[in-house]
């Protein structure tokens, strides 16, 4: 086991602990009874970053972020959110972090504005030089696209509106970091693209600091500068979702047409192949297409692999690359 | 402490505003008002009722009674059910992640508890004065029933939110009426408590409901009536102390038990509530 996290703290020694990190996980282990959810999870995030955790349902994506947002505690490990301990965070530090969880019912009788504007009450006092806080209501109702809605009771949201909402209530307080814990459940397209241009404006313009769960791993890809994959209990992958389906050994798909015929061939080697494909047949290759794996691919070969017992060794595989990731990274 | 001020504000609002929720919904209404009819209704059947030693009927005897039951219903069923919805439906959970945010809450939760516990009270002692003869109406009463009100209330909330915090389950809430119910018999709220043997007097009077019976008794009656109570007295100082221990007992351990049921709230623990809620719904 200590093989497998061995090379992840490496890469990380050069860095002092917690200096200009806004996460700062080391070790993270949680039981519950006799069974160990969170095995040593490792994983860190800068300012103004947008992370993603990915992983199959049960893996612990939930636990790990309650534990971040000092709603959980953790059996054991180093943490470290806003250089702060979760398990022991002020009131001073509860105000720089944003809070959006799985699923929420809570105050059906309020109006949408009404709460808005109540529960940025609460944020008032912990303006900074920098961040004047709380967000404008109807600004930011604004911002989530909720304005025609605005002065209707929250029970008669449809499920999008509602979840709308419920980013709006995680960032009224202008926070430094975020969670989402599965934003777009429920979102249809628009709704999602939306949600993304948010989380964008998000970390481009107030560089807040993003960390979201997802199942959805197109929105992975599409919102995440860093995904991390977690399964087994551990960080078994950590890398752009570019470096982790370039990566990771998979075969490349090539299509071709030849004589008005279609040809499918997977290979590893595919730059070499569509070169001995035009040696030989040259002009004649039409409609050629190579797909590398895509991040889908990757996530399902990894998490199959660390699922199954003999996981040791593809973890050391991912070790490495999570190695030479972080080192580009830096 | 400026930001526990700011929260104490933010609280004060949310109070108001969920009151003004209640005011404006029907099932609310209904709910709130549904108590003081039927109670009214009793009493009414008691208007040419007789006690020995009492100079006027029983529904006069009992309307103080019943003002006096209904602050502990306020203070220990309506908090305890409000916090047993809220941390199911995740309100409670959203305000752990504001800042103070549990602070705001616990006195928002104050405000719209007394409030709904001021309308009951308004709710039977309006019609009652148009009903029953021999209430006694003065500047004094109103003063002594306030008094008797913020007394009750700080007896019985924290006891409310001691219970409400034990309760995982909030369609359980409904079975402390039970012991609410006994208790209401043996603490003299419809006949005096001096009708009964005298060990059950002494059990009654250990709980806060005979005292503030008692209490509102001492307001609202005229001073001929209290010849049928223990000793021939209000005992005033008397009800001021058993109230005052039972708050601070509350005040006491309520915050222990709030803040260790506050640590304990995540969203898992939401959701693992609600999908037993949904078990049980299909």
């Amino acid at each position: 086991m200590t093989g497998v996290t061995a090379p992840v703290t490496t890469a990380r020694e050069g860095e002092p602990p917690g200096e200009g990190l806004v996460l700062d996980v080391r070790g993270l282990r949680m039981r519950y009874g006799s069974t160990d959810v969170l095995n040593g999870v490792d994983f860190v995030a800068r300012p103004g970053e947008v992370v993603a955790l990915l992983g199959p349902n049960g893996a612990g994506k939930t636990t790990t972020i309650e534990i971040l947002e000092g709603f959980r505690m953790r059996s054991a490990g180093d943490v470290s959110v806003l250089g702060v301990d979760p398990a022991h965070g002020d009131e001073n530090w509860r105000a720089r972090v944003g809070v959006v969880l799985q699923s929420w019912r809570d105050h059906g009788k309020w109006r949408v504005r009404e709460l808005l504007a109540h529960l940025g009450m609460y944020y008032g006092p912990y303006s900074t030089d920098k961040i004047t806080r709380p967000w404008d209501a109807d600004e930011l109702i604004d911002a989530v696209g909720l304005t025609e809605h605005a002065q209707k009771k929250i029970k008669q949201l449809s499920g999008g509106q509602r979840r709308r909402l419920d980013v709006a209530i995680g960032i009224v307080g202008r926070p430094e970091l975020l969670f989402l814990d599965e934003p777009t459940a429920g979102f249809d397209p628009e709704a999602r693209r939306e949600f993304h241009e948010l989380v964008h404006r998000l970390s481009d313009e107030a560089s807040t600091t993003i960390m979201l769960t997802t199942h959805d791993l197109d929105e992975a890809e599409k919102l995440a500068d860093r995904i991390l994959i977690l399964a087994g209990g551990k960080i078994i992958a950590d890398g752009s979702a570019d470096e982790l389906s370039r990566r990771m050994s998979t075969e490349a798909e090539i299509k071709w047409t030849r004589d008005g015929q279609r040809f499918v061939h997977s290979t590893t080697e595919s730059t070499r192949y569509v070169h001995e494909l035009f040696k030989q047949h040259g002009d004649a290759i039409g409609d050629l297409e190579v797909h590398r794996a895509s991040l889908e691919d990757t996530y399902m070969a990894l998490v199959r692999e660390a699922e199954s017992g003999q996981g040791d060794a593809v973890l050391r595989e991912f070790a490495e690359i999570t190695e030479v990731g972080t080192e580009a990274g830096a | 402490m400026n930001h526990t001020a700011n929260a104490v504000r933010a609280g004060l609002a949310r109070g108001w505003i969920e009151l003004k929720q209640t005011a404006t919904n029907g099932q609310d209404i209904f709910g709130n008002l549904l108590t003081p009819v039927i109670l009214l209704i009793v009493m009414l059947s008691m208007r040419g009722d007789t006690l020995a030693g009492f100079p006027l009927s029983q529904a006069v005897f009992a309307l103080p009674g019943v003002i006096g039951m209904n602050i502990m219903i306020s203070g220990l069923m309506d908090i305890a059910g409000r916090l047993a919805v809220e941390r199911e439906d995740g309100t409670l959970l959203r305000a752990k992640a504001l800042p103070s945010g549990m602070v705001g809450y616990m006195v928002g939760k104050v405000v719209t508890v007394s409030g709904s516990a001021l309308v009951v009270a308004a709710a039977i002692i309006v019609p009652g004065a148009f009903l029953f003869d021999g209430l006694r109406l003065d500047a004094g009463a109103w003063l002594g029933l306030l008094g008797i009100l913020v007394l009750g209330l700080l007896a019985t909330m924290p006891l409310g939110a001691i219970a409400g915090s034990f309760l995982t389950n909030p369609r359980a809430v409904g079975a402390l009426m039970l012991p609410i119910a006994g208790l209401a018999a043996i603490s003299g709220i419809f006949a005096p408590i001096t009708l009964f043997p005298e060990w059950l007097q002494w059990i009654g009077q250990v709980f806060p409901m005979y005292w503030l019976g008692l209490g509102v008794r001492s307001a609202l009656l005229p001073d001929a009536a209290v010849a049928i109570e223990i000793g021939e007295s209000w005992r005033q100082l008397e009800t001021v102390a058993v109230l005052g221990v039972w708050a601070v007992i509350g005040l006491v351990v309520a915050p222990v038990v709030l803040r260790r049921m506050a640590r304990r709230e995540s969203g898992a623990a939401v959701a693992q509530r609600r999908h037993k809620a949904m078990q049980r719904i299909t």
